[in-house]
């Protein structure tokens, strides 16, 4: 059975593989370095006075873990429901320009996979840029991932036709 | 009870480095790192570190060290600071002590005071780089002599062979990974043993918790299953599923003793693969209670022979010990296609300390007893030997090679380069590498795409090394090497161990 719709493109998302992940959060630690001004890891933890914020997320119970950041919907919720138009579809990912968000909180409601993170400090909310704010090819989560639990992965996008 | 016993290790946390990012407190199976939310700073409790370095490793900012606690008792040349730690242990808990890993005593290594040779002048060493060399090694009996059968004046073109061929096993380098069973290491840490196996056109042992059934159809090719006093998880399709079937009569980390899995590790799938039921201890007794002399073993060795249709080589393996050559010998005669020895050092998941650091010999010396006896009697063709106990680097399977044996196992060395650290905890099935544990959230440490990639890098960088050295040597295939204890030299030995190894004084 093939799959019916218009090509798209080929997109990049990041895959955790649960069996894995061993829960060490150092994807968390390495996004907020990546992400703080200096890129420092003592600096971005210590020193710095706007504290970088992570934009993934270790979901854990038990033996059971997996990280989780921003899906990069094909229908983004967040996206739709963002009041202020900072949040927008930009060529293969999700974007949010932090400048233009007023911190109403609608995309944090909105988003099915509770990864957009609330910055009540700063009145905006942070997320996933997949590292291309940063100017990275591959996202550090990825690149730092010990156990290669995360993973990059191409997957085909496909706008499906209406079926009647 | 109070315990009088001394932190082994001492943490050193660089305060101003540690970002708190509490990696060091998830990663230390032991809970010796803490994190203190209402002072917001970390806290380490050194008494329960076991020095096995994870958590230095996954620091993210370097802020850790963790190195031996040089505490003072006085300086005693007998009793030292290990002698009064076990006493303590010991008044403390009136039990037997336990280790993993392997004998750690200082016992000479023979490896270390065998020099190889090399090509000067007179004969020409080879380029590995630019010329054939072989590591390729047929395990198994190898005939006495062939019958062939010749057409008349056909000048040898129709040549038939007039006899059945014993079975052989091919692999690519003389090693293989030796007997570790699913139920002391991992699931993960097992399967990554035999992704690397068959991806190197190696081998990987079972050790005696079975082989777990959806790994069978894949990796049966490089199995060699083991069948040991416990008979777990043994039945007809389980020997079947194997290049060997092996016969464990000791291991070297504790000769004449049994082994003992927990209850609290028989989780379902190990009770599904042992053919046991869940929760409860697997025990193997200390001897085989059905193997009390050669004839014995003979029976057992025919029976296994009998069940896999004569297609799969039957292996039997000892620790070396005092006689070896001596049960070696018998041990042909009574039909084994291999004959595994385990040294001096050989590893464990768990033994008691006394007997591994007392029980056995070193390995070189067993290697060379056995070979050299085989060959007296004139039926070293009838077996493979597979050295093992202890076996650290490319030049000591070059050395045990030229001593007498056809391969070695390698345990603690695959081990390594999955992680370990040799931090000898492993018969807490706490391992914070996730290679000694049945705790699932431990186990999951091992990625067995990564611990495999690691294992075959570790044969390749071996094979290399070993071409090198035989290279070196003028010799083209490591079948010219085995046996040929002219390439080797002794370096500070005494004359008996010299006459043991076979193996002349360097300069001789």
């Amino acid at each position: 059975m093939g799959v019916e719709g218009v090509f798209r493109g080929i997109m990049r998302r990041i895959y955790c593989k649960e069996e894995v992940c061993i829960g060490c959060r150092l994807c968390e630690v390495w996004c907020r370095i990546e992400h703080s001004k200096s890129k420092k890891v003592l600096k971005a933890f210590l020193y710095e006075k706007e504290r970088a914020i992570q934009r993934v997320q270790v979901e854990e119970r038990g033996a059971v873990s997996f990280a989780l950041q921003c899906r990069h919907c094909e229908e983004p919720d967040c996206v739709y429901s963002c009041i202020s138009g900072a949040l927008y579809k930009g060529n293969e990912v999700v974007m949010h320009d932090t400048s233009r968000c007023v911190g109403c909180w609608s995309c944090v409601l909105a988003c099915p996979y509770g990864v957009i993170a609330m910055d009540e400090v700063r009145g905006k909310a942070w997320k996933c840029d997949f590292c291309e704010g940063v100017g990275r090819e591959e996202p550090i989560c990825v690149e730092k991932c010990p156990n290669e639990a995360l993973r990059l992965a191409l997957v085909l996008e496909v706008e499906h036709a209406e079926s009647e | 009870m109070k315990s009088y016993l001394l932190p082994e290790f001492k943490i050193d946390r660089e305060e101003e480095r540690c970002i708190r990012c509490r990696v060091c407190e998830r990663q230390c199976a032991f809970e010796t790192q803490r994190y203190d939310g209402e002072l917001e700073r970390m806290f380490s409790d050194a008494e329960k570190c076991v020095g096995c370095q994870r958590c230095v490793i996954f620091c993210p900012a370097n802020a850790l060290s963790v190195s031996s606690n040089q505490f003072a008792y006085r300086l005693n040349y007998g009793w030292t600071r290990e002698r009064i730690s076990d006493l303590k242990k010991q008044a403390e808990t009136g039990g037997i002590i336990l280790a993993g890993c392997g004998n750690d005593k200082p016992y000479r290594i023979y490896f270390d005071h065998i020099v190889l040779n090399a090509s000067q002048v007179t004969n020409p060493s080879i380029d590995p780089l630019r010329e054939p060399m072989e590591l390729r090694t047929f395990l198994g009996q190898k005939l006495d002599s062939l019958a062939l059968e010749l057409e008349p004046g056909s000048e040898f073109k129709d040549v038939e062979i007039k006899m059945e061929l014993p079975p052989t096993v091919m692999i690519e380098t003389p090693i293989v990974f030796s007997a570790m069973s699913y139920g002391a290491i991992s699931y993960q840490a097992f399967k990554s043993l035999a992704i690397a196996a068959s991806g190197y056109g190696t081998l990987f042992n079972t050790g005696e918790g079975g082989l777990p059934k959806d790994l069978r159809a894949k990796y049966w090719k490089n199995a060699i299953v083991q069948c040991a006093s416990g008979r777990f998880g043994v039945d007809a399709e389980y020997f079947n599923c194997s290049t060997a079937v092996e016969i464990k009569i000791g291991q070297g980390a504790k000769p004449g003793i049994g082994g003992h899995l927990p209850a609290e590790k028989v989780s379902y799938s190990i009770a599904e693969t042992r053919m046991i039921p869940e929760g409860s201890d697997a025990i193997s007794p200390a001897p085989q209670h059905d193997i009390y002399s050669i004839e014995d073993l003979s029976t057992l060795i025919y029976a296994l022979k009998e069940v896999t249709n004569y297609e799969k080589l039957v292996s039997v393996k000892i620790a070396a010990v005092h006689n070896s050559a001596a049960i070696a010998s018998g041990m042909v005669r009574a039909g084994a296609d291999i004959i595994a020895l385990d040294g001096l050092r050989g590893g464990t998941g768990a033994a008691p300390k006394i007997v591994r650091d007392n029980v056995g010999i070193p390995i070189e010396l067993a290697i060379a007893s056995v070979d050299q006896r085989l060959r007296e009697e004139g039926i070293r063709n009838r077996s493979s030997i597979i050295a093992a106990g202890g076996i650290r680097c490319s030049a000591d399977v070059i050395k045990a090679i030229a001593l007498g044996a056809d391969a070695v196992y390698i345990g603690t060395a695959a081990l390594v380069a999955m992680g370990c650290t040799l931090c000898q905890k492993c018969y807490t099935g706490r391992c914070s590498w996730g290679i000694c544990t049945q705790d699932p959230y431990l186990a999951k440490r091992i990625n067995p795409d990564i611990a495999a990639r690691r294992l075959m890098n570790l044969l390749r960088g071996w094979s290399l090394e070993m071409k090198e050295m035989l290279g070196g040597m003028g010799i083209n295939a490591i079948e010219s090497l085995r046996g040929n204890r002219d390439h080797l030299r002794g370096v500070g030995l005494q004359e008996w161990e010299l006459d043991v190894l076979g193996v002349k004084g360097a300069g001789e």
